[in-house]
């Protein structure tokens, strides 16, 4: 097989000019097509971007700060002529800068948490199911394990440990949150080492994790995202029950679940400050929703 | 013979997102009393839709037009309801893999006996000794003991043989098998041929046998119908084609195949790749891999012409065409 | 010239079970998928290995490339025992020793691109090999195996079978190997199809001299390329020969029945012929027949057959068969 080690110019030049060859469709550019299809999920994905603009950009543009109180409004319905769109709340803090502020807060709880539970969630349930045999029984009764255990307990363990800060509470949060993707990861990964391109690895000499991080988790990506979008909807749910329990963020901060949990008990009195991060909650799970299902009939076709 | 089945302009069309396929064009065959008929095409000939239309088994985006008629009754465009009335009954089909089309949470003996407790109205000891009689029938051992396992406990070959039993129940003029013996190996496939071969004479059914094997066609049809690109190309007595083939994708296939007997240093194959039914090349089909074309293959599509008394061919080309030159 | 006498492969007593778990506290089966492979192939020259499905020919090809390790016996590589060699020593032999198999689409990667699959191999059995040369060693096997390197951006739902074959095939040579495992190649591909592969097959051999083992259900496509063909069922070898003699003057009775059985694309031979029809179905692999594991499903079976195994016996012209009958059943059936 002289001819292939023997390098001559006008293969290079050729082998340059196909740098440019045409690319084909992959996987993931035709469930984007799928997608955009889908109108449900294009109106998801533009009310979410909204609702991440409005939580993200929203706070420069709001006259009012969420912790600066107004001691001229205090539990006053909506005003336009003092820049409160929303009303104020007890302590006459604008209602509009804090649902801003809220949304904010559980974004990015929901996204850390998610992103969390994600990455612990492939490696350990891919390196479970492509060992195999003892390190998957061993590594599995531990994951049974944890589901056995009350999760509000950790969380208050949390609490204890990590004081109460957001962002590592949520870091905790996720660290739970991965035993489901854990295990359906497990599953795929299952079927997958079944398919003959990992044996194939194996022929070409591909190590363990080489196989598991360049062939099975790219194959992993369909049910991982559908997963992951449902689990942030669970999340923020998590999070409105942790801050409603008063586990969750600390005032002046806010989140929908707080605001939620204030707004709840002055519902006759003060319906704006209950309405309006309610409204933004429902949509927003609303729309995550439908984006998960269209994202699994967009990346798993044959199922519908 | 009587004709039991007389297919006329069958067409069958596939709804994809964007566009419209069409998996058989013009399709027209008879099939006779207790004959044998092989279907012989690649993937994508549309062998297979052409018949699952006859039985009304589209998939949901599929439609079909044209007529088949079973004695004075068309099968194409019967509402299900209809097509009950004579699918299982008179006209049966068997597929590649009997496990999808077996009920895994049942005994056989109560699908089998269900069979003809629906059509033919039997009460159901009677049916169950039809049943046992018919298992005997397709060469199972110990078919009473068989009767009353479920379908996951038989082997492969066992499978395939239950499901000819319960296609025969009936006594059906007809029996559409397709590709019945692919996933079997050599020696129980031998054993199946067999049976279809004793089947056929004794109860009188017509088979339709749809396969891309020709050594399977060889030892049992009477008859063969090629299909290419959704078209019948050729189609004639079994022995005429196979020494005699005068449609060059029939002499390529041949050639295609190995044979056990003789070692051949070279096969002499095809070149090229069948067509996608989306994307038919225009005039004949099969223009762009045939060795013999010429100008206006490139331009008409050939229509299906008789040569001789007994077959049909639709090639522009009436040289003869002669070994080595399919190249 | 390449010398067609050295031994490049040799397998020793090769055995393989696989335990089937039978739940939480029963003891597991044991399934015996091979017993006691003895065979060697030769450089250059295309071995056959012919059986029906669960006769362990799959998991034999899998064995010699140390995808399965093998329970006991070796398997010597020019030589030198490779089962017992750790990964990474195996790693460096993986270069000499590839894989194609059946199922062309499955057996690549559906997220990385035809050039990324074909130049995966060399990542890790060659990392002298940089970037550039890596690319023009994929161009030049692409057009070895009948692809055009045009494709190399695309994505294997993009081809048909025997397309993707093609690309199983040039990733299985671009590390230059010596032997390559045929695990049913065309058993998944159009009739046309097929034979363009077996065709792209022999010539790679020639051009590359290179040597095969040839895995396959379908006798007519083994006797078409292989040089000498064995014979499997249920995990153990029944008769080993040179093609022509295996299939002109079968001396197994399981041969025998399995070259009467295969299909001849010649009706009016078809319709002469008599099948020596087996009796039965194949034993299941775990509770295997005392004896000659054959004799349940054999028309010359005697007592005597359940006493001992068989051994393979090897005939002065170097054939090898294992029954104990096959003079008798020769003088008996007048040949």
């Amino acid at each position: 097989m002289a001819g292939i080690t023997g390098k001559d110019a006008t293969l290079t030049a050729y082998a340059e000019a196909l740098a440019k060859a045409p690319k084909g469709r992959s996987l993931t550019q035709d469930a984007f097509r799928r997608l955009s299809r889908n109108k449900a999920a294009v109106v998801s994905i533009f009310v979410v971007v909204a609702i991440v603009l409005f939580a993200f950009v929203g706070p420069y543009f709001a006259p009012w700060a969420y912790d600066k109180v107004d001691w001229s409004s205090i539990r006053k319905p909506p005003n336009f002529d003092k820049g409160h769109y929303l009303g104020t709340d007890a302590n006459g803090r604008d209602m509009l800068a804090r649902v801003m502020q809220g949304t904010q807060m559980s974004l990015i709880v929901a996204f850390v948490a998610t992103m969390v539970s994600v990455v612990i969630g492939i490696t350990y349930g891919a390196i479970a199911g492509y060992f195999g045999g003892k390190v998957d029984a061993v590594m599995m009764r531990f994951v049974d394990i944890m589901y056995a255990l009350p999760y509000i307990l950790f969380v208050i363990i949390l609490v204890v440990i990590f004081g109460r800060s957001p962002v590592l509470l949520f870091v905790g949060i996720g660290c739970l949150e991965w035993l489901t993707m854990a295990r359906i990861v497990r599953g795929q990964t299952l079927s997958l080492k079944q398919r003959e391109f990992i044996e194939a690895a194996k022929a070409g000499g591909a190590g363990p994790f080489t196989i598991i991080f360049r062939h099975i988790v790219p194959n992993l990506t369909g049910p991982v995202v559908i997963y992951a979008t449902l689990t942030i909807p669970e999340i923020i749910i998590t999070e409105s029950f942790l801050s409603y329990l008063g586990l969750g963020v600390q005032e002046p901060q806010t989140s929908l679940g707080t605001l939620i949990s204030a707004g709840a008990p002055v519902i006759e009195t003060l319906p704006w400050m209950l309405l309006v991060p309610a409204a933004v909650l429902i949509t927003m799970l609303l729309c995550l929703t439908y984006l998960g299902d269209g994202l699994r009939d967009a990346l798993d076709p044959k199922d519908r | 013979m009587a004709d039991v089945l007389v297919v006329d302009g069958l067409d069958v069309t596939f709804e994809l997102h964007e566009s419209e396929v069409k998996a058989v064009s013009n399709l027209d065959f008879s099939l006779a009393e207790g004959e044998t008929l092989a279907v012989v095409g690649e993937s994508g000939s549309g062998k297979s839709q052409a018949f699952l239309s006859i039985m009304g088994l589209l998939a949901r985006n599929g439609r079909a037009s044209g007529r088949a008629m079973m004695g004075d009754v068309n099968l194409i465009g019967l509402p299900p309801s209809e097509l009950d009335r004579y699918r299982g009954k008179d006209i049966a089909m068997i597929f590649q893999d009997p496990m999808t089309s077996l009920n895994p949470s049942l005994r056989l003996r109560t699908q089998l006996a269900e069979v003809l407790v629906r059509h033919q109205g039997y009460d159901n000891d009677k049916a169950y000794r039809a049943v046992i009689e018919m298992l005997e029938r397709v060469g199972i051992p110990e078919p009473v003991k068989r009767a009353n396992a479920y379908p996951h406990e038989l082997s492969g070959g066992m499978r395939q043989r239950v499901m000819i039993a319960m296609a025969l129940l009936c006594r059906p003029k007809i029996l559409i098998a397709d590709e019945p013996t692919t996933a079997l190996d050599v020696t129980v496939q031998a054993q199946m041929l067999d049976l279809f071969k004793t089947l056929t004479n004794d109860f009188g059914t017509a088979l339709v046998l749809i396969t891309h094997d020709l050594g399977v066609v060889a030892g049992v049809a009477d008859r063969m119908m090629v299909m290419y690109g959704g078209r019948c190309i050729e189609k004639g007595p079994t022995d005429n084609l196979f020494y005699d083939p005068r449609h060059p994708y029939t002499l390529g296939l041949l050639h295609s195949t190995p044979h056990v007997g003789k070692r051949a240093a070279r096969l002499d194959p095809i070149q090229g790749l069948p067509p996608s039914l989306e994307h038919l090349p225009k005039g004949c089909a099969f223009h762009p891999r045939c060795a013999f074309r010429f100008e206006r293959c490139f331009e008409e599509r050939p229509p299906l012409l008789p040569v001789e008394d007994v077959r049909e061919k639709a090639c522009w080309y009436q040289g003869e065409l002669k070994y080595g030159k399919v190249a | 010239m390449l010398d067609r006498t050295e031994d490049l492969l040799k397998v020793e007593n090769l055995s393989k079970n696989f335990s089937i778990s039978a739940g939480l506290f029963s003891r597991p089966f044991q399934l015996r998928a091979l017993q006691d492979i003895n065979f060697t192939v030769k450089r250059g020259e295309t071995l056959g290995i012919v059986g029906e499905s669960g006769c362990g020919k799959s998991t034999l090809g899998r064995c010699i490339l140390q995808l399965l390790s093998p329970d006991e016996g070796k398997v010597l590589w020019l030589g030198q025992d490779i089962s017992r060699l750790p990964e990474a020593e195996m790693r460096k032999k993986r270069r000499d020793l590839q894989i194609i198999f059946q199922d062309p689409l499955a057996s690549l990667n559906p997220r990385m691109t035809v050039g990324e699959i074909i130049a995966d191999p060399l990542k890790t059995l060659m990392p002298e090999v940089d970037a550039k040369g890596r690319r023009e060693r994929v161009i030049k096997t692409m057009e070895a195996v009948g692809l055009l390197p045009e494709m190399i951006n695309r994505y294997p739902h993009e081809f048909s079978g025997g397309q993707a074959q093609r690309i199983g095939i040039a990733r299985a040579l671009i590390s230059e190997p010596k032997l390559i495992v045929c695990d049913e190649p065309v058993s998944a591909l159009d009739v046309s199809i097929q034979a363009q592969i077996l065709n792209l097959l022999s010539d790679l051999k020639e051009r590359l001299g290179l040597t095969l083992i040839f895995i396959s259900h379908n006798l007519s496509v083994v006797r078409h390329v292989s040089d000498r063909i064995m014979v499997l069922y249920l995990g153990r070898i029944v008769e080993l020969a040179e093609g022509d003699d295996l299939y002109e003057d079968p001396k197994h009775p399981y041969t025998r029945a399995l070259l009467t059985a295969v299909p001849i694309p010649d009706p009016k031979r078809a319709r002469q012929r008599s099948i020596e029809g087996l009796v039965g179905e194949i034993p299941s692999p775990i509770n295997q027949p005392s004896g000659c594991t054959f004799r349940t499903r054999c028309r010359f079976a005697q007592p005597r057959c359940a006493e001992k195994v068989p051994t393979l016996e090897t005939l002065p012209d170097g054939r090898g068969v294992a029954c104990i009958r096959w003079q008798e059943i020769e003088l008996a059936s007048g040949a």
